[in-house]
């Protein structure tokens, strides 16, 4: 525990959070709205400063501005304690994830722990209870409702989340991230395996459960994150807001925060398990000069903005399930898909190990 | 009585539901796409684009008072508009016209005419009273203010929204 040790991790972690983490959820507010908007044939926010760019600047002045209301007969506490753990596990879990090769000979992730995705899961599961205590602190009828479903989404979807990242370790036999990325970089990416024996047909072969497991884990981290098409502990029409009705000003910045940060790193998460993490065929690792190092982070970073366009695309082009249908979908076919990749997988690894 | 409508049965493809799925967001790309390169028509940018050289003839905006060609008020203060007006937005102090005038004949004039624009409905109710031809509903329709008292329009400002009116009768102009 050298000091240089520290001092480069206490960079790591305030660069990442307050030059990455917090104007990425600010922008992806903005850019979810123009997103929204030209989806819809609209034009969006583009008034505040050129195309609208400074919009979140002045969104974040409204709310710091806005009243902080506390209802009288709401739980004080646990009121004001449930934001905080909706942004505080979003946050932490980027931790783990590694985002860039080397700069300067300092790897770039903050801790790289050979629990790793487990980690993730366990940090992550907890951003729930930010929902599910807001919504039973407001001591109010549709913020109950809310927390409730957060629930029982939650429960059905961690499951197949789960689940659908097994194949992965099963071929990199390792949970610690940076390994997975190494993994890939050697073998190429899971879902489109074109660098090294990319004529070997077994790898294709691999691609085609990756890919599902691909697909199951992206849409169980859409139920994770309350977006839609499973955004029912908030669900507008039906619940007005869900679990943050009774929040005003900053703690109702925090939920959408929390759950924009939460989009982020979940799409981190994706594009280090799925997607080769920060490396783009043909371009060296930070080994090979300071400025390679950089370009590693740029490209995780375009992965994860392009997945966040994906997230905001399907957000804006698919209704929302209903209750019935989200249960069904999560207990009856993405938990049986992921199960059945899992032996598929590993019929496969079994069978090319004996070639 | 109860109906009991027959649910459409799905076949396989449509019950897999991700055709569908696929079909939506390949629409809500090419909306996207479309807006992204300049193809899809929007609403006018209003503060900088002006939809003014487009409006029509018979479009109903502010009323304003004009004067004709002598540089006369046209308005002879008989107050039709002010009890035409359904909201009630006219106000009109007659004064008289000195004998010494070169339009003494026309006796009246309006010392004062105030139009409350908070309360004006743009009916166009006084321009078709009007029996002098002497107002007019004209093209302003961004009509603004800090404070109430701003948003009426005294006489003076109405004759500089009005300007002056040509090729309307000139009635007063032969019984000099």
């Amino acid at each position: 525990m050298d000091s240089f040790f520290i001092i480069t991790s206490l960079l790591k972690i305030l660069g990442i959070l307050f030059v990455v983490i917090l104007p990425m959820v600010s922008y992806a507010v903005y850019a979810e709205r123009r997103v929204s908007a030209f989806i819809q044939d609209r034009l969006g926010p583009n008034r505040v400063g050129p195309a609208g760019l400074f919009q979140p600047i002045a969104d974040m002045f409204k709310l710091l501005l806005k009243e902080d209301f506390t209802p009288r007969s709401a739980n004080a506490f646990y009121y004001w304690l449930a934001p905080c753990l909706a942004v505080m596990p979003a946050i932490i879990t980027i931790a783990v994830v590694p985002f860039g090769s080397t700069l300067f000979g300092v790897p770039m992730v903050i801790a790289d722990v050979n629990v790793g995705i487990l980690f993730v899961f366990a940090i992550a599961s907890l951003g729930v209870y930010g929902i599910v205590i807001g919504g039973w602190a407001s001591n109010s009828k549709y913020p109950f409702l809310g927390g409730i479903r957060s629930s029982a989404q939650m429960l059905s979807y961690e499951l197949s989340l789960g689940l659908a990242v097994i194949p992965v370790f099963l071929v990199v036999g390792n949970l610690r991230l940076t390994s997975v990325v190494r993994y890939q970089i050697e073998h190429g990416w899971f879902i489109a395996p074109f660098v090294g024996d990319w004529m070997n047909p077994w790898k294709w072969l691999l691609a085609i459960p990756m890919i599902i497991s691909f697909l199951v884990f992206m849409i169980a981290i859409f139920a994770e994150t309350n977006r839609l098409p499973f955004d029912l502990p908030e669900a507008e029409q039906e619940l007005a807001g869900g679990y943050n009705i009774e929040y005003s000003s900053m703690k109702f910045a925090l939920y959408f925060l929390g759950e924009y940060a939460a989009m982020i790193t979940g799409s981190a998460v994706i594009v280090t398990l799925f997607l080769g993490g920060w490396h783009l065929p043909g371009i060296p690792d930070g080994s090979h000069g300071w400025i390679f190092g950089l370009i590693n982070i740029a490209v995780f970073f375009a992965k994860v903005a392009a997945l966040i366009f994906i997230f905001m695309w399907v957000r804006w082009t698919l209704p929302r399930f209903r209750y019935d249908q989200l249960m069904r979908l999560g207990w009856l076919f993405f938990f049986e898909i992921a199960l059945v990749n899992i032996f598929l997988v590993a019929a496969i690894l079994l069978y090319t190990s004996r070639l | 009585m109860a109906v009991t409508v027959p649910r459409p049965r799905l076949n396989w493809r449509e019950r897999l539901y991700l055709p569908a799925i696929v079909a939506g967001l390949a629409i809500t790309f090419k909306h996207f796409k479309n807006m992204l390169l300049g193809r899809t028509k929007v609403t006018m940018q209003y503060p900088e684009q002006k939809w003014d050289s487009s409006l029509p003839d018979h479009y109903r905006g502010a009323p304003a008072l004009v004067r004709d060609e002598d540089g006369r008020v046209r308005c002879v203060a008989c107050q039709l508009c002010e009890f035409i007006c359904p909201p009630r937005a006219i106000k009109i102090i007659p004064g008289e016209i000195p004998s010494a005038d070169r339009f003494a004949k026309v006796e009246k004039f309006p010392e004062a005419f105030d139009i409350d624009m908070i309360r004006c409905i743009f009916c166009g109710m006084c321009e078709e009273v009007c029996p002098e031809q002497a107002i007019f509903l004209r093209k302003d329709y961004a009509i603004t203010g800090f404070t109430r008292a701003d948003m009426v329009h005294h006489r003076e400002k109405l004759l500089e929204i009005g300007g002056v009116m040509h090729g309307v009768v000139l009635k007063w102009n032969e019984k000099k």
